[in-house]
């Protein structure tokens, strides 16, 4: 009975404990976005912003090696629907002198490039600018810059 | 002749003559060259290699020291440096943040800055000696109690947001460097790393475990690391030979 009673309690206080939300990913050492790495949407599409019982997740990564980092195209499951997204900043370090975020965020995008939303409220590094041929409709709706 | 029968005072009576006080001289230079700070990337690394190239390092940071200045700042303080950047609009980008972890030494020595932006916590690591940088401002002159605040990463933001457009506080040249004690709350279980730890010695954070876990973090303390004696390493006289080298040259 004691023993019954102890094993109840353990599981209250793990209840209680669940009840904390978090709008990133939480695994520990996340590095760049490779297959199966949760992402965060940063622009302000309606597919984006829905809630869903299920963040969205990395199923592909446009590149010879499967890892993706800033600038690289990936392939996003949002809401049981596939789309393409592009990478605009990730937890891994990447060279001296470029930001490293706290969060791994992604802006979806069309088969032709074409920005899903209209408006990118959080910041975007600089390099992206190099690329202005393939990013510019992306870049144009970005404010900030980092 | 005495004028104090002239004198008028609040007693009525004749006052008796007061010197002034005598001005107290504050010998600023002396005290500048008591408090020395020698940057830490100048401090060679223990190990086996030829003292000749951490000379020639040396040479090329005092080189560069010369042509650009690069302040006095520890970890803690609050730091705006202008990179030169093809990709920005007018070229130069402007990044304010408070300094996390100074590492590397010699010409290869970083520092990281870190804030929050627009809800989203950036990090950027700067090069020293890169010559891509065209000006470090020390909007902030401060010391935390601690060597390396990346325990930031798991606070709650707030204690990593800065104003990009806040003034420099001035900071007096003869003053000590003031140490702010605050002491850090943070986000839930689970963290980065385990800063509870006493690997970590962190003094600024706000544990609010229970006594439960502050005691299994315990287990893992090794009070024997303390009096390992070929961890030993003493960098006071090298510090002083160094100190010497380095003002000389930059006074050229």
């Amino acid at each position: 009975m004691a023993v019954m009673n102890r094993r109840l309690g353990l599981s209250l206080s793990q209840l209680s404990r669940t009840v904390i939300q978090r709008h990133f990913s939480i695994t520990g050492a996340c590095r760049a976005i490779q297959k199966l790495t949760r992402v965060r949407v940063v622009d302000n599409s309606a597919l984006g912003n829905t809630p869903y019982h299920r963040p969205p997740k990395c199923i592909h990564v446009y590149n010879k090696t499967g890892v993706g980092k800033v600038g690289d195209t990936i392939l996003l499951a949002i809401k049981g629907e596939k789309k393409k997204a592009l990478i605009v900043g990730h937890k891994m370090p990447g060279a001296p002198m470029t930001p490293r975020f706290d969060s791994n965020n992604v802006v979806l995008i069309e088969d032709n490039g074409n920005p899903v939303g209209t408006r990118i409220k959080t910041p975007i590094p600089y390099i992206l600018r190099q690329r202005e041929g393939e990013f510019s409709k992306v870049l144009a709706i970005a404010h900030n810059f980092v | 002749f005495s004028s104090s029968e002239y004198r008028i005072s609040s007693d009525g009576k004749a006052a008796k003559f007061q010197p002034p006080p005598k001005p107290v001289i504050i010998d600023k230079q002396k005290q500048r060259e008591e408090r020395r700070f020698l940057s830490p990337e100048f401090i060679p690394p223990r190990g086996r290699t030829d003292p000749l190239k951490f000379f020639l390092e040396r040479k090329d940071m005092i080189q560069r020291r010369k042509v650009f200045n690069i302040p006095e700042f520890y970890v803690g303080s609050i730091l705006a440096v202008t990179t030169a950047d093809p990709y920005a609009n007018e070229k130069a980008n402007r990044f304010v943040g408070i300094c996390i972890q100074r590492g590397g030494k010699g010409l290869g020595a970083t520092f990281v800055l870190r804030n929050v932006i627009e809800d989203q916590g950036v990090e950027i690591c700067y090069e020293l000696y890169n010559p891509r940088i065209q000006a470090i401002e020390v909007l902030k002159l401060e010391k935390r109690l601690d060597d390396n605040l990346l325990y930031l990463r798991d606070a709650l933001p707030e204690y990593s947001t800065f104003d990009v457009n806040m003034k420099p506080v001035t900071h007096l040249d003869y003053e000590d460097i003031p140490v702010n004690k605050l002491q850090v709350r943070m986000k839930p279980k689970p963290w980065s790393k385990r800063w509870e730890r006493p690997k970590y010695n962190i003094k600024g954070i706000k544990f609010e475990l229970p006594e439960k876990k502050m005691k299994e973090a315990e287990k893992w303390r090794q009070p024997w690391l303390e009096f390992d004696m070929l961890r030993e390493y003493d960098t006071s006289k090298i510090e002083e030979k160094i100190w010497k080298e380095v003002s000389e040259e930059l006074k050229k």
